[in-house]
């Protein structure tokens, strides 16, 4: 092949390459693995995460739920997972009627009037959906109530530093866990209200309210959710009149893998469609008359509209939105509200009995859903670590990591994948841990 | 190329329904165990004002076996790497290892939780610190971040450190009047759209008629002043080597500026030179691209951004990084091995922030280093020639068919037009959609936007001779028909499950989700 392009050596090909910029000598990379070897190295890497083969009751925006067999067989179909963004759709109506449907089922279940096709996680769409309020209501101060996820409001600080956005915090209601009354931060200078529920103490807020609030002032709603499973029991965001969702996905059929690829998924009103960000995917017909599906309404994106684009997204989570419409579509609507109500119900029993122990108490008052504050005894990190190291357990998430001031509390989640027989170890190495010296 | 055999319109194949359309009320595809504990009325455990009241209406009900037809009968439909090449330039859709595939689903990794203790999680940090290292020695820049979600992330997250740079070097004060962003008229959209996130204004430079970056407009546009920075891909989106690269970088450094390199076409790089030695001083990559992580129909990716050591500061945080080292075991020794330690590192009080929650994605991060130790280094730098003699090839086979706008040599992807095809009205858009009846992916059209009529055709080092034998081949036969049958070419594809669809008329009257049919009917 070289001699048929004109070329003697394969060194040749690289001359437009200025020869002092070439580099010559190998890299200092590894040299080539066996899939033994390789294997082998990763499966011993894997024994130093203890965290992964722990009983857990760690959530936080990253939950552990049942995941159906089909999810990973579905998205490891060569047809799907080794396929590019849909842009030919004569040859990728998969792909496309599936985004498709991943849209319409983020409606459904937000109940909201359109959907994208996805962004990287919940904190970025987070971020996008601020930005957007501020170009849909071309105002600039944004109020986000007290319990959003740390390190989402940490994303967003991230995103309109530049953007001539004022970020402020409304404080949180000590008692309730909830967002207490923001009224006072919102004027007609702010775009959106942002609140998380149930937000990142395991509080449901009332949304409603909140939405009435925020539109008093001319402001949007936004709504972030971190728990979509939340979605099969609680009353929909859009039903209590919140302008953007957006949500984590990894609920839905995402392994927890250390954080990452989930899925972002964003919802609004059908009046913004064309300000929001990322992909959609639109219904289509031929000359014959035969339905299909399109990227559509691309004259928002980047590659198109440059500069003035309403976000530089390109690449999303398509694999993983895949992932997330098997789920949906296999637990089904009744899978679905069995898995919610699974989740309550035994997040009502673990609080009720750790709230029943000698020394330990339930800080917050509102409804939860399946996660919760406990305040100990002794310092909560201590606590956490001594239950690890003497019952294999891992707790839950110690609230000083995000605020220092709060040494003595940590945040439990359970879901269905935690049973009886394990939340009754977590309650006795609770009790058992607390009474050690420290 | 008709068919003879009639197609069976009604083979349900082709005709599946949207699930919406085959639920069907009391179908479930689940079973979960019973509740073990004792059940509340659930208005007890929360209010009946924070209740759904829709019952999931229009959530489908179907069985296991519905779900598994439905999407095996729709990926029927789709395209992809595993069916054959895939040229889609600057996407590089390389071949997508299983054993990667196998590495990330290892249970130690994919049950995780990212908010596990760091003792707790010592050989998941220690992959992202080899991969930081790997990448580093790849780039020749060594802070890095693998934080961001895909590339126009890792762009955005690079153009947030050249501010926050400029911002602690000047002052804000000074900083605020170098607000410039420079961007070649060849580059990615992505690029002016992560500019203006980070609050810059951009200016395109022109490209010359060989298609490099114009030097003169660039100085031109530095000497006005006010330039914060120069976004470039490299090789550019022409497939071409910007061999004025240090010239480039010093006229924009010498403006108070720093160089933005889009790792976009890193695939035509690893193991041959590296930005860093460039003048390069921030770069983003492509996990999904040069490092071969499964597009998986569009995402996810994993957009790393690396800086030279004095950008370092400004990345995002946590940074993770070595806290102990450990003592290996040897054959002298009986003490057991203690292994290296790591730990997130969040005291850099100059960065710009956190990009995404936890740690980025993760799973792309497995892969990725599972690529590049399968490779070695040796295998890494022959993947980077393969790839540039793949396209080399094509450049050669193609030229006597179609208009190649460039004489220069092409790296790893080169472009045509359809300058002569156009003479008998088939235009890229025709071209491509005949290669679908060849059964090829069709390459990148009408970008880049400089080039009218654009074709950007990359191979990859996953295709052999043969079949860019065959790709030539069908090429050369679009060409004929082009000229002796051009009726076929605009009427193309005719091997599909669906014709070309109205994209207009979709935009027009957008709809974006299913609904059902006329609820009045059914009510």
């Amino acid at each position: 092949m070289l001699h048929q392009v004109g070329l003697n050596s394969a060194a040749e090909l690289f001359d437009s390459i200025p020869k002092d910029l070439r580099l010559a000598r190998k890299l200092n990379t590894t040299a080539a693995l066996s899939e033994i070897e390789l294997l082998a190295g990763f499966e011993r890497l894997a024994t130093r995460n203890p965290g992964a083969q722990r009983t857990s009751f760690l959530g936080a925006g990253a939950y552990q739920h049942y995941i159906p067999t089909i999810v990973d067989h579905i998205i490891s179909r060569s047809e799907f997972f080794t396929a590019y963004t849909p842009y030919q759709p004569e040859i990728s109506q998969g792909t496309l009627q599936a985004i498709f449907e991943f849209q319409t089922l983020v409606c459904q279940l937000t109940g909201m009037e359109v959907a994208n096709a996805s962004m990287y996680d919940g904190s970025t769409a987070l971020a996008e959906a601020v930005l957007m309020a501020e170009r849909v209501t071309k105002r600039s101060k944004v109020v986000a109530c007290g319990a959003i996820h740390p390190e989402y409001l940490e994303v967003i600080t991230t995103y309109v530093q530049h953007a001539g956005i004022e970020l402020l915090q409304s404080p949180l209601d000590s008692e309730t866990g909830q967002a207490s009354d923001a009224t006072d931060l919102l004027d007609d200078k702010t775009a959106a209200l942002v609140v998380q529920s149930p937000n990142f103490f395991g509080c449901i807020e009332n949304v409603a309210a909140l939405a009435e609030k925020a539109h008093s002032v001319g402001a949007l709603l936004i709504v972030a959710i971190t728990e979509s499973i939340s979605l099969g029991l609680l009353k929909s965001p859009g039903a209590c009149g919140a302008d953007i969702v957006v949500a984590e996905g990894q609920s839905f059929g995402v392994p927890l893998s250390f954080g990452g690829p989930y899925v972002g998924l964003f919802a609004t009103r059908e009046k913004y469609a064309r300000q929001i960000p990322g992909r959609l995917v639109g219904e289509a017909y031929d000359k014959e008359g035969r339905r299909g599906f399109v990227l559509t309404l691309a004259t928002r994106e980047q590659h198109i509209r440059r500069e003035k684009a309403t976000s530089n997204i390109c690449t999303n989570e398509g694999l993983i939105a895949l992932a997330a419409t098997v789920y949906l579509e296999t637990m089904g609507r009744r899978g679905l509200q069995e898995v919610a109500a699974q989740c309550a119900q035994k997040t009502a029993y673990a609080a009720k009995r750790i709230g029943e122990l000698e020394g330990f108490s339930l800080p917050f008052t509102s409804p939860r859903f399946n996660e919760f504050v406990v305040r100990t005894p002794v310092e909560a990190r201590q606590l956490l670590a001594r239950l690890a190291s003497e019952r294999n357990i891992t707790g839950g998430l110690p609230l000083s990591r995000y605020y220092p001031d709060r040494p003595n509390e940590f945040l439990v989640c359970v879901t269905e994948m935690n049973s009886r027989v394990d939340i009754d170890g977590l309650v006795d190495g609770l009790r058992v841990v607390s009474n050690h010296k420290s | 190329m008709k068919s003879n055999i009639t197609k069976v319109t009604t083979h349900i194949n082709p005709n599946e329904a949207l699930i919406f359309e085959r639920s069907q009320p009391g179908r479930i595809g689940y079973r979960l165990p019973p509740l073990d504990v004792d059940e509340q009325p659930i208005g007890e455990i929360v209010p009946q004002e924070f209740l759904r009241d829709d019952d999931l209406d229009g959530v489908p009900e179907v069985s296991e076996v519905d779900v598994i037809r439905h999407f095996v009968r729709m990926s029927t439909w789709n395209y992809s790497i595993d069916q054959g090449m895939y040229p889609l330039g600057s996407c590089t859709m390389k071949y997508n290892s299983r054993l990667n595939e196998k590495v990330a689903r290892i249970p130690g990794f994919a049950g995780l939780h990212p908010l596990c203790e760091a003792a707790d999680a010592q050989g998941a940090l220690e992959v992202i610190y080899d991969l930081q290292r790997d990448l580093a020695e790849i780039t020749g820049l060594p802070g890095i971040s693998l934080q961001p979600a895909a590339g126009a992330h890792g762009e955005m997250t690079g153009v947030m450190i050249i501010r926050a740079y400029i911002d602690a070097r000047d002052g804000e004060e000074a900083s605020a009047r170098r607000r410039t962003m420079l961007i070649p008229d060849s580059a990615h959209g992505t690029n002016p759209a992560s500019a203006h996130l980070s609050g810059f204004s951009v200016k395109t430079i022109r490209s010359t008629a060989e298609g490099l970056t114009d030097l003169d407009h660039l100085r031109e546009l530095c000497a006005v002043g006010n330039v914060a920075g120069l976004m470039l891909t490299n090789p550019n989106t022409l497939g071409l080597f910007e061999r004025n690269i240090q010239e480039i970088c010093r006229i924009v450094h010498d403006a108070g500026g720093l160089v933005y390199m889009d790792g976009a076409n890193m695939n035509a790089l690893v193991g041959v030179a590296r930005p860093g030695d460039m003048g390069v001083d921030v770069i983003h990559l492509n996990l999904h691209k040069t490092f071969s992580t499964p597009h998986g129909g569009g995402g996810p990716g994993c957009g790393p951004c690396c800086c030279t050591k004095e950008l370092e500061p400004f990345l995002p945080v946590p940074r993770i990084v070595k806290s102990g080292i450990g003592i290996p075991a040897g054959p002298s020794t009986s003490a057991p091995e203690i292994a290296d330690s790591y730990k997130l590192d969040f005291n850099y009080p100059q960065s710009i922030g956190r990009v995404k929650a936890f740690f980025g994605n993760y799973g792309m991060m497995l892969r990725a280093l599972a690529y590049i130790q399968t490779h070695g280094h040796d295998g890494l730098r022959d993947a980077t020639e393969a790839a540039v003699l793949n396209a080399r090839y094509l450049a050669h086979g193609l030229t006597s068919d179609y208009d190649k706008p460039f004489d220069a040599p092409p790296m790893h992807e080169v472009v045509f037009t359809d300058k002569r095809q156009t003479r008998k009205g088939v235009h890229t858009l025709d071209i491509a959609k005949r290669l679908i009846d060849y059964g090829f992916h069709p390459m990148t059209i009408y970008f880049p936007l400089i080039v009218q009529g654009a074709m950007l055709i990359e191979p990859t080092e996953s295709v052999g001779r043969q079949e860019l034998d065959q790709f030539v081949e069908a090429m050369r036969a679009i060409a004929r028909e082009a000229l002796e049958d051009p009726e076929l070419v605009l009427n193309a594809p005719h091997s599909t499950r669906i014709g070309r669809l109205d994209e207009a008329a979709a935009a027009r009257k957008p709809v974006l989700r299913w609904k059902p049919k006329q609820a009045a009917t059914t009510a």
